[in-house]
């Protein structure tokens, strides 16, 4: 068996860390060096908006020695991705072609959700620790320099994820901007802070009540992992440990309390700024544990870079948890489940049946789900404009898993199947895409309009269908006994732009019994 | 009870006298009876060597100090000037020890056995005079640059260290008198053999034979007396460092600048004319406590050269040959080796070649991706350096962290840190605040299962040299743990963030002292709670305030405390309460004592450490140090049996005793016990012992029979 060497790169608010792993075997991840340079480049960004000259060459710098780095273990591939810190920089097109010219390396901006999403899967990566935690009911909260993101899991599946702007690097700003001293830091804080998390219990936390609490950082991560001597799988912490280090950083000042935790003294600050933000979140939630898993970016990079090569199979399933998550918006906004359900099932089928056809994966069928899924959600605000309302709703909303070009995709095909398709490169066409995820939209939005043809009455009459392609026909066939004249009907209209993308005549039968 | 405050100045020595104790006992080899007589020579010559330096830094340093006005007291109680006037008595004693040892003991003993030192070169033969005056026109006269000084000319740079001879002269048929010196060159070998017939071997010193000629040098003048002298500057280098943009370019900088420090020492030859002296003094703003009148040859690391004499080796202990690491036999594939289990070394009674071969044969390897080493002191053509250039010419990455603030050898390490660059080496000169003392190496090679780190960790420099002279522990081992730590340090030393936690290694300045601290401290607890608690610790010198207060504490717990520090000892042993149950010892061989080892009983589950670290602050606190555990039960053993063989030695072995001197351990009735005599032995029955026996090969051949 073959060794592949991967280098991971973390660009993010606070340092740049680039990870080295090995992967040899069948699910056999071991990382192999670990080098962080610190580089705040958040203060930068909160606060001015920009990258200053001088850190760019300094990132610049320190990228060029990541890649000899590299070149000496002679890794097979690699991945550089940044984080909010570079997301948010106005001149963001500019550095990163800067980097690309003097190093070589190509800076990946990680929107997000992707950001979040491969947080949540170097936790997965975790294998039978994390397992074991998710069986009872368990939020994640992954404090970055910009913002924070809490998810919800239900039974082991991920069920919904918000965004809060409250970073560490951003509230330090703000201390700093209003010259906060260090005993009124927690008061502030807190202001600042419940404000939004009261809105965010009452819309989404709600009666649910949570016993654990993972917390992704880059702050009490460290020295939680080297409490236990660098075994991330035993790293909790229950409240009242939690709240005794709290008090200790509260009342000692920043060189004892380096000296004592074993961090390094400018970390001290932000670190008292994550404890304070995990305890408050704890509260909300009434977790009476805590786990650190002291897990990076980094390791969430390789995990998916490993999974896509074959090389190594997760336990998680983390399209479930997309779908999930997507149910759960549907509900929030009153959309049919039943029919959800049906229009899932008969696109399915159909999308199946057509695979010779449209020559698109598994992937594309996870869209076509999510689309049936979401299909109504807009009518929630205005029963005349489902198309473009859902449309809003979708881009609005965070999916943990699925990239903004996926949710664009999603959203085009939902859109479609009400409004008018618009084609590429018209005004108003198909927004956000290039060429190929249009085709994708057109595609998948065929198949959602036949589908929403045979389910036309919201009366789920399609049981048993059953699709077949001859020649240049689909035959769908229907086993029922009840009346499907208007499936029939609309079904015939629905077809018209189902033959134009495939120049497949689809033909619905009845069984005959 | 009171509560005893064991950081009370009172229970501890002063760093330097403690010095001056440890050059005595170096002096105590020479004085030795037992020794052979060219031993003696070379004992002698090492404790002036190691007084120039001590002058240059330490002297130097609370120069410095008292000039500065700097009135902070020290570990115990002496303010600078304090100790300045305690150690000039103490130094001036030692001088007339050395000359007195010199001059009694050695020149007799030296004639008896046949090498005549004409110390005066008015004790020459006519025929040995002439010769020599042949000698001196020959060799000498064409590399002296006489000087004369008077108002058109200046005072000339007299440069450090360096021997020459001043003369008071005056123009024919002229009264004034004027001064003129010669530096007695460097270039020439200072002794000089005299033709003799027989055996028997007749020497004379280089400056003999030019005071002798020195009108040849001031033709139209008259010679009116010409004494030898010699001149020691502060030398202390203080760099600036967040100032020095460029730390190499700072270092050449202070290097020239070194010539021209304040003298802080001058050395004359006994009875050299008051006139001659006061110009001296008075030229070189010379402090009269900083006057040494010497009776006899100045410079005594001449002696040096004079055991080099061919001739005389049955005066000289027959040198030991390191011997072949049982493990690692020759020709055997290094790396192979370490799969197979961690290998101790113990130098210089086990040969330093497999360290060379390591990084060899780590060049060669094409499945080697990378070679990390820290370089502090090297020897001159290191056969290290250029298997580093190699592996970077063979498209390895090689990074070498070059300590450039080694002091005295900072010129050396420059030229090399070059060559170094040029072959395509990633070069690190050094910390900005802190020198690179850790001894590690790292060989990063990619194997069928994925990467694997083998690593060389060690007490002693990566100096082949130095090697068979020093004793040092060197451990090579490819576990993980320490292969993981090794990388850490590495990426530190390149300027990134510490890793997230140490497996097996501590390092210094951020985490050394802390676990020193509290290996002590669960020894003291041990005690406490009745269980077994005993520390053997072994270094070079021990003057940290904060680790002799918890030895103290933990002494005062009941923990029995057994050191072995060959150098400066600032703690003191028989206080009551305090270090009744410590003792201290220092051994002074053959070979430099160099090795640090620290055991820790550990209820009965004893922890074995090595390092480069000694128990000092400049080590503890300034330096990038490395201590590592040895895990494996056979090699701690062999570590435990070290410190168990020191701990027994009568013979080389001095006991700090509760007044502050130092004594020979008392031998009466007892066998006697020299441990490096004892070790050389060992290493010899190991080596003979690993090698095959030869296949018995007979000249008639034996046929096989169908059976």
């Amino acid at each position: 068996m073959s060794v592949k060497t991967f280098a991971a790169i973390d660009v993010g608010s606070y340092e740049t860390v680039m990870k080295l792993f090995e992967f040899s075997g069948k699910n056999s991840m071991r990382e192999i060096d670990c080098i962080s340079r610190r580089l705040d480049l958040g203060t930068e960004t909160y606060s001015h908006g920009k990258i200053g000259n001088e850190k760019t060459d300094e990132l610049c710098r320190t990228l060029k020695e990541f890649r000899k780095i590299m070149n000496a273990y002679r890794v097979d591939a690699f991945r550089a991705c940044g984080t909010s810190a570079v997301r948010e920089t106005e001149n963001f097109t500019i550095i990163q072609d800067q980097i690309a010219q003097r190093t070589g390396i190509s800076l990946e901006v990680l929107s997000n959700m992707e950001q979040r999403f491969l947080d949540y899967k170097s936790v997965a990566s975790r294998g039978e620790s994390f397992r074991r935690i998710i069986e009872e009911k368990t939020a994640i909260l992954d404090i970055g320099g910009g913002s924070i993101q809490l998810s919800l899991f239900d039974n082991d599946t991920l069920v919904s994820t918000q965004n809060l702007r409250l970073g560490v690097l951003r509230i330090q700003d703000y201390l700093n901007r209003f010259d906060v001293s260090h005993f009124k830091m927690e008061n502030f804080i807190d202001e600042m802070v419940m404000a939004q998390l009261g809105n965010y219990k009452k819309l989404y936390l709600k009666d649910r009540e949570i016993r654990n609490l993972i917390v992704i950082d880059e702050y009490i991560s460290p020295w939680a992992v080297k409490r236990t001597g660098g075994n991330p799988d035993k790293a909790f912490l229950d409240r009242e440990t939690f709240g005794n280090i709290l008090r200790q950083m509260r009342e000692g000042n920043p060189v004892q309390l380096a000296g004592s935790m074993g961090i390094p003294e400018e970390k001290v600050p932000l670190m008292f700024i994550s404890a304070i933000l995990t305890n408050r979140v704890a509260e909300l939630m009434g977790a009476g544990q805590i786990w650190v898993p002291g897990v990076t970016l980094c390791d969430g990079i390789a995990y998916e870079y490993a999974e896509k090569n074959k090389m190594f199979k997760g336990e998680h399933d983390f399209e479930k948890d997309i779908l999930a998550c997507a149910m759960n918006t549907s509900k929030r906004f009153m959309g049919s489940t039943k029919r959800s359900e049906t229009l899932e099932n008969i696109s399915t089928t159909i999308f199946d049946s057509m695979k010779k056809v449209h020559g698109l994966g598994k992937r594309e069928l996870l869209y076509l789900r999510l689309a049936a899924i979401l299909h109504d959600c807009g009518k929630y605000i205005s029963m005349v404009n489902i198309g473009e309302t859902s449309y809003n709703i979708i881009t609005a909303t965070e999916i943990i898993g699925l990239s903004h070009l996926e949710r664009a995709i999603v959203a085009n095909v939902v859109r479609f199947n009400h409004s008018r398709f618009t084609y590429y490169g018209r005004e108003d066409g198909v927004r956000g895409l290039d060429r190929e995820s249009y085709m994708t939209v057109a595609k998948l939005t065929a198949i959602l309009r036949l589908a929403g043809g045979l389910d036309r009455s919201h009366k789920q009459k399609m049981k048993g269908l059953r699709a077949a392609l001859k020649d240049n026909q689909l035959v769908l066939t229907v086993d029922t006994a009840v009346d499907i004249t208007l499936e029939k009907g609309f079904f015939e209209e629905k077809g018209e732009f189902f033959q134009e993308v495939f120049s497949v005549e689809p033909v619905l039968k009845l069984k005959k019994t | 009870m009171g509560e005893i405050d064991f950081c009370n100045p009172k229970y501890y020595t002063n760093r330097e006298l403690s010095w001056i104790l440890f050059d005595h006992r170096v002096l105590c080899e020479a004085r030795d009876k037992n020794i052979p007589l060219f031993e003696r020579l070379k004992f002698l010559s090492i404790s002036a060597s190691n007084l120039d330096e001590f002058f240059m830094i330490r002297v130097a340093s609370l120069k410095d100090m008292v000039n500065a006005g700097y009135e902070k007291k020290d570990i115990a109680g002496m303010t600078p000037s304090e100790q300045l006037a305690a150690i000039d008595a103490a130094i001036h004693e030692l001088v007339d020890l050395q000359y007195s040892t010199w001059n009694r003991s050695l020149i007799p003993q030296l004639k008896k056995n046949g090498l005549h030192v004409i110390d005066r070169h008015e004790e020459l033969t006519e025929e040995e005079g002439a010769f020599l005056d042949k000698y001196f026109e020959e060799n000498v006269y064409p590399v002296l640059t006489p000087m004369a000084v008077d108002s058109s000319r200046p005072f000339p740079l007299v440069r450090n260290k360096t021997l020459n001879i001043a003369a008071l002269v005056h123009k024919k048929n002229q009264e004034e008198l004027e001064f003129a010196t010669v530096q007695v060159p460097s270039v020439l070998d200072r002794i000089v053999q005299l033709p003799t017939e027989g055996k028997a071997k007749k020497v004379i010193f280089l400056e003999e034979i030019i005071e002798r000629n020195m009108h040849k040098l001031f033709l139209n003048y008259d010679i009116v007396c010409a004494y030898p002298f010699r001149i020691m500057r502060n030398a202390d280098l203080s760099i600036e460092e967040d100032e020095a943009a460029d730390l190499l370019k700072e270092i050449e900088k202070q290097l020239k600048k070194r010539q021209w420090g304040e003298a802080i020492r001058l050395e004359v030859e006994e009875g050299m004319d008051k006139k001659l002296l006061k110009i001296l003094e008075k030229e070189l703003h010379l402090e009269k406590q900083n006057l040494y009148r010497i009776p006899g040859p100045l410079d005594l690391t001449v002696l040096m050269k004079l055991y080099g004499l061919e001739g005389f080796e049955h005066l000289k202990t027959p040198k030991h040959v390191p011997q072949q690491v049982p493990e690692l036999p020759q020709g055997c594939s290094i790396f192979d080796e370490i799969r197979k289990g961690d290998i101790l070394l113990h130098h210089p009674y086990q040969t330093f070649e497999p360290v060379v071969d390591f990084i060899r044969q780590a060049a060669r390897d094409p499945e080697v991706l990378a070679i990390k080493q820290t370089l502090y002191r090297v020897s001159g053509n290191s056969p290290i350096i250029s298997a580093l250039a190699q592996a970077a010419e063979n498209g390895k990455q090689v990074t070498v962290l070059v300590e450039l603030k080694a002091r005295f050898d900072e010129e050396h390490n420059i030229v090399w840190a070059k060559m170094l660059e040029k072959a395509g080496c990633h070069v690190i000169y050094g910390l900005v605040g802190l020198k690179t003392h850790s001894k590690i190496t790292l060989v990063v090679r990619r194997e069928e299962d994925g990467i694997r780190r083998y690593v060389h960790l060690g007490t002693g420099n990566y100096n082949d040299a130095t090697a068979k002279l020093y004793t040092d522990i060197g451990l090579f081992t490819c576990g993980e743990a320490v292969g993981q730590d090794a990388t850490a340090v590495f990426n530190m030393l390149s300027g990134y963030s510490e890793p997230l936690v140490w497996n097996k290694l501590s390092v210094a300045p951020l985490w050394l002292k802390d676990k020193f601290l509290y290996l002590i401290d669960r020894e003291k607890k041990n005690a406490l709670g009745g269980h077994p608690a005993r520390i053997v610790a072994k270094m070079n010198s021990l003057c940290d305030r904060d680790i002799i207060a918890a030895l103290y504490e933990a002494s005062a717990a009941g923990v029995k405390i057994d050191l072995i520090v060959r150098g400066i000892c600032c703690l003191r042993t028989g206080i009551k309460g305090v270090s009744e149950n410590i003792t201290v010892r220092s051994i002074v061989g053959n070979f430099l004592e160099h090795s640090r080892i620290f055991y820790f009983e550990n209820d009965e589950n004893y922890e074995i450490y090595c390092g480069s670290a000694d128990w000092m602050p400049r080590n503890l606190e300034r330096r990038v140090e490395i201590l590592f555990p040895v895990d494996r039960p056979k090699l701690k053993e062999e570590l435990l049996h070290i410190l168990q063989s020191q701990l027994k030695d009568n013979v080389k072995a001095s006991v700090l005793q509760e007044d502050g001197t130092y004594t020979k351990v008392d031998k009466r009735g007892k066998s006697l016990f020299q441990s490096q005599e004892t070790f050389c032995q060992e290493a010899l029955k190991k080596a003979r012992a690993a090698v095959p026996e030869e296949v018995h090969v007979t000249r008639t051949f034996i046929p096989e029979v169908h059976q």
